[in-house]
């Protein structure tokens, strides 16, 4: 991380999009994890997600971007299909 | 150049003038408001072009020049007590976005109960808040600074309080030597700082600094102070070249055969001057330190001058309640803690709401600290004129 001679004066932020480098993955107390075999790729957990952290692929398929995932589990009940679980950051997930 | 008759108020407000401000947002409050009505009487005469706000509170008076600061105007509000105390948050937002404001504070105490006259405890809570203080003695001592304010504010990108005593400087008139504008105005060319707030800069200013930043952002506004050290010594120097006035950080006075001195901020160092010159025709060996920069405080200049010193007091005019000892009291001590020749230091208040020091009352202190120094130990705080 930048030291106090490296962030700009004032603190402000002089380039745009900066909060692509901030890292959420130490806020998470629950992940979310996605199983692709449930997941119908309907879209409501990319639009519920309120952080942008669920991504759509070339396939249509979604994947869940850990490093912006503060772990509210909005996009679990959005899941009709329940295809997203949220596992404790201590515990192993078994997919 | 010409000598004219001015308030300390209005020696502040022909600086500004002269200084060219882009940008005055303010508030009335008494014994401040002349200053603010003088350049607001320059803007509409035409002799000033700059934005005036009427603002409807001081905190809006300070965040409307923060603003204004951060398009790269050069600004200047000014205030007094309640005023000020309601500035409180936002002096150290404009520290730590690094906003070049000049302030002219008139010292006021502070309610309760309700009180107009002459004290230092408004200024002395927002010691931490990351600004510059000056302290000024006269109306001469308070246009020169303001000039030097805006130098040194633009310089390291801090804002810059020039404190001076409510009614007692605020109100006096006295001889004030203006200098020619144009020599001011080389002196402090409106250069534009960085619009900050340009559409053409994609800046976001007044982020969240979670703690893995906080630090290091506030550390920045401490670096800078300590930094405005030199800027200071080197605006001094060279205001003494160009406009013939000498200032340090520290006024020192009779210092330097010295064995008792008294160290005061402000007006009332006219008062203990007179008084050291009437024990001097005795033969005592006494001095005076005013304390000119408050923040950052002058620690290497106190140790230097009081080396050779047996005794000396110090004068607060604010009290900082169950606290080891009052603000200067506290600072002159934390100074001289690790100096290797240390006088005995002893604490006197006085002053407060507006109460007169006078002339008895200093040859007391003197008197008080020959005393300690003789038995080698300071008495408690002595509170000067305190019935009962």
């Amino acid at each position: 991380m930048k030291t106090w001679k490296e962030i700009p004066i004032g603190a402000m932020i002089i380039e745009p999009g900066s909060s692509i480098e901030f890292d959420v993955t130490l806020w998470r107390v629950f992940r979310p994890v996605l199983d692709k075999n449930k997941c119908t790729k309907c879209g409501l957990c990319w639009i519920y997600c309120p952080e942008g952290a669920i991504m759509v692929k070339e396939d249509g398929s979604y994947e869940i971007n850990l490093s912006y995932c503060k772990g509210c589990g909005i996009c679990q009940k959005s899941c009709n299909v329940k295809a997203i679980t949220m596992v404790r950051e201590d515990e192993k997930s078994s997919t | 150049m010409k000598r004219v008759a001015l308030s300390g108020n209005y020696a502040v407000a022909y600086a500004v003038k002269m200084a060219d401000v882009d940008f005055v947002a303010a508030y009335p409050i008494t014994p401040q408001t002349p200053i603010v009505e003088k350049i607001s009487e320059f803007i509409a005469n035409g002799e000033l072009e700059a934005e005036y706000v009427n603002v409807e509170s001081e905190h809006s008076a300070i965040s409307a020049c923060v603003g204004a600061s951060l398009t790269g105007a050069r600004v200047f509000t000014a205030t007094s007590s309640q005023g000020l105390a309601y500035m409180h948050e936002v002096l150290f937002m404009a520290s730590s976005l690094r906003t070049p404001i000049v302030m002219a504070n008139v010292n006021r105490a502070l309610s309760h109960p309700l009180n107009i006259w002459n004290d230092h405890s408004d200024a002395m809570p927002e010691r931490d808040c990351g600004w510059i203080q000056f302290w000024v003695e006269s109306a001469q001592e308070a246009f020169d600074t303001t000039i030097q304010a805006f130098k040194i504010a633009e310089e390291v990108l801090l804002p810059v309080m020039v404190n001076l005593d409510g009614f007692i400087l605020s109100h006096v008139y006295e001889a004030v030597e203006l200098p020619d504008e144009e020599l001011v105005r080389d002196y402090i060319p409106s250069k534009p700082l960085i619009n900050r707030v340009s559409p053409k800069l994609s800046y976001t200013i007044g982020v969240v600094g979670p703690p893995e930043y906080y630090f290091e952002m506030k550390y920045q506004v401490l670096e800078a102070i300590e930094r405005s050290r030199n800027n200071i010594n080197n605006v001094n120097k060279e205001f003494s070249k160009i406009f013939g006035r000498k200032y340090g950080n520290i006024n020192n006075y009779m210092m330097e055969d010295a064995k008792y001195a008294l160290i005061t901020m402000g007006a009332v160092t006219g008062t203990a001057k007179f008084v050291v010159n009437e024990l001097r025709k005795k033969g005592e060996k006494v001095g005076l330190i005013s304390i000119r920069c408050f923040r950052p405080f002058p620690m290497d200049e106190v140790i230097k001058l009081l080396e050779d010193v047996k005794g000396v007091g110090v004068l607060d005019r604010a009290l900082t309640p169950g606290g080891p000892g009052h603000p200067l009291y506290t600072d002159i001590c934390c100074a001289l803690y690790n100096a290797k020749n240390k006088p005995i230091i002893q604490s006197f208040v006085g002053g407060l709401g507006g109460r007169d020091i006078l002339v008895d009352d200093f040859i007391k202190m003197f008197e008080i600290v020959k005393e300690v120094s003789e038995e080698g130990r300071p008495k408690p705080c002595v509170y000067i004129g305190l019935r009962g």
